[in-house]
């Protein structure tokens, strides 16, 4: 039904979402088989500002290479990446490896 | 404190150091799976193994880190830190910072380095472009337009950090840059063809004539994702935002290419580098000229770029304007600034407006034709 989950961009990556760093936000999806890939599509459709900067977040439907993707603060690519399933109360946190130097 | 709901740990989720704790990351460079006390010990180690591999230090040594407030100047500064006390480098730590005077950009990165200043109790010090040249880069991009920013600050900034460390007495300034930036200058160097830039971009120490105060880059072996996790966890307070006149987004670089290579195969970027230190390139051949100066017969040495090489000791080259060694009479930054003072004087006759700050004026006067 709905999923409870809090979204961060760190980094400088908040340029993307209004300089808005942390979101907390209730995703229309049914607990259990919702996926990170269904959580990016939504993400560039419900929190990205400007359609023109969704490329700064997406490359070839996925995480843009240079965006480090934490899951409850573990790197995804331990967690399955794309195919990781949501769970209530989990913590995505997107952070730009290649702001600033 | 534990945390005290732990979901059911499977034995593939484990750290495969300690095999006690959760991993929570996967190294790049050989994909292994490590938790967070491991992760540190390991980030750290590798960077104390860089430096005393490469005898980057020597006790008593002054020491500056060049700081922005970025992620990887401040990584490098607590890394030091602790590495310093670990280990007894006996180093005396400071850091430097550069003020090229960006509203709005670099007067909040500057705040991050005072904080770091206090948390990691060094002392600090401030060049500021206005104070060294007269110019602040935000008058420069009103004058020149902005799509030349990067050319003028990269050339003064090279100045400004070795006056800086002059003032402060040291000789040497380490850099926070990685190892995916030297993988992309290696790329960007064969990509060009530059020889002579290709043999110095992975030099972890650099000495050159041209300058009087080394440089090194304890982070060469380091990558970008682990400096970025590493400052993630251990809270380590960095500015992230980009400068006004960073050139537009990232598309189309060689850091781009990197990104795309990295994320196929990741120790790609190690193996750049690995190519890059041992590319055997060709003696470079120097051209002789013979001149005749009083009937008595001098061979000249011409340089790749055609210049003349004067005298066998550059060292004592000087800029005529600035005094800054140059192996050219006058250095790069005085060509930049004559330059520029002459767009000065023009500008203030043709506006009365006072240039501050704002990049907008730029707009404005890239307009008018100098
Ligand atoms: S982006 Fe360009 S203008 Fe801005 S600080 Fe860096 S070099 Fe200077
Ligand atoms: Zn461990
Ligand atoms: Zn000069």
């Amino acid at each position: 039904m709905a999923i409870k989950i809090k979204i961060e961009f760190l980094g400088g990556l908040d340029i993307i979402s209004n300089s808005i760093r942390e979101h907390k936000v209730t995703v229309p999806f049914e607990e259990g088989e919702a996926t990170m890939k269904d959580l990016i599509n939504w993400i560039t459709k419900n929190i990205i500002s400007d359609p023109k900067d969704i490329p700064v977040f997406i490359e070839n439907e996925t995480v843009r290479p240079g965006i480090l993707v934490l899951i409850n603060d573990t790197d995804w690519e331990l967690e399955g990446m794309e195919d990781y399933v949501i769970e209530q109360g989990d913590v995505f946190t997107f952070t730009s490896t290649l702001h600033g130097g | 404190m534990p945390e005290i709901i732990q979901k059911k740990l499977k034995v593939s989720a484990l750290c495969e150091l300690c095999h006690a704790r959760k991993a929570v990351m996967k190294r790049p460079k050989n994909l292994m799976k490590l938790c967070k006390e491991c992760f540190y010990n390991v980030f750290e180690t590798e960077i104390h193994n860089t430096i005393v591999s490469n005898n980057l230090f020597s006790p008593g040594d002054k020491i500056a880190i060049g700081a922005s407030g970025g992620k990887d100047s401040t990584v490098l500064a607590s890394v030091l830190k602790t590495l310093n006390e670990r280990y007894n480098y006996g180093l005396h730590l400071v850091l430097l910072s550069i003020d090229e005077g960006i509203v709005g950009y670099r007067d909040d990165s500057l705040a991050t380095v005072k904080r770091n200043q206090k948390q990691y109790n060094m002392p600090l010090e401030i060049v500021s472009y206005k104070d060294l040249y007269n110019w602040s880069m935000d008058e420069i991009v009103s004058c020149a337009g902005i799509r030349s920013s990067c050319t003028y600050c990269g050339v003064l900034r090279r100045q400004a950090l070795d006056r800086g460390a002059e003032k402060l007495g040291i000789n040497h300034v380490v850099t926070g840059h990685n190892a995916d930036d030297v993988a992309e200058t290696v790329l960007m160097n064969i990509l060009r063809g530059d020889i002579n830039r290709l043999e110095s971009s992975t030099r972890i120490l650099t000495d050159s004539d041209n300058s009087p105060v080394k440089r090194s880059k304890p982070f060469k072996y380091t990558y970008q994702k682990e400096i970025v996790l590493y400052a993630h966890y251990k809270k380590l307070d960095y500015f992230s935002t980009e400068c006004t006149y960073a050139p537009e987004a990232f598309r189309g670089t060689a850091r781009e290419l990197l990104k795309g290579l990295e994320s196929i195969r990741p120790s790609c970027i190690m193996d750049i580098i690995y190519s890059g230190e041992h590319l055997s390139l060709a003696p470079k051949k120097k051209k002789q000229t013979v001149a005749y100066k009083n009937k008595k017969r001098i061979e000249q040495e011409i340089n790749q770029d055609g210049s003349v090489k004067l005298d066998t000791k550059p060292k004592t080259n000087k800029c005529e304007k600035c005094g800054y060694l140059s192996s050219n009479k006058i250095c790069k930054a005085c060509v930049l600034l004559q330059g520029l003072e002459l767009n000065r004087a023009k500008v203030s006759l043709d506006s009365n407006s006072a240039i501050d700050g704002a990049a907008k004026l730029s707009k404005t006067l890239e307009g008018l034709s100098f």
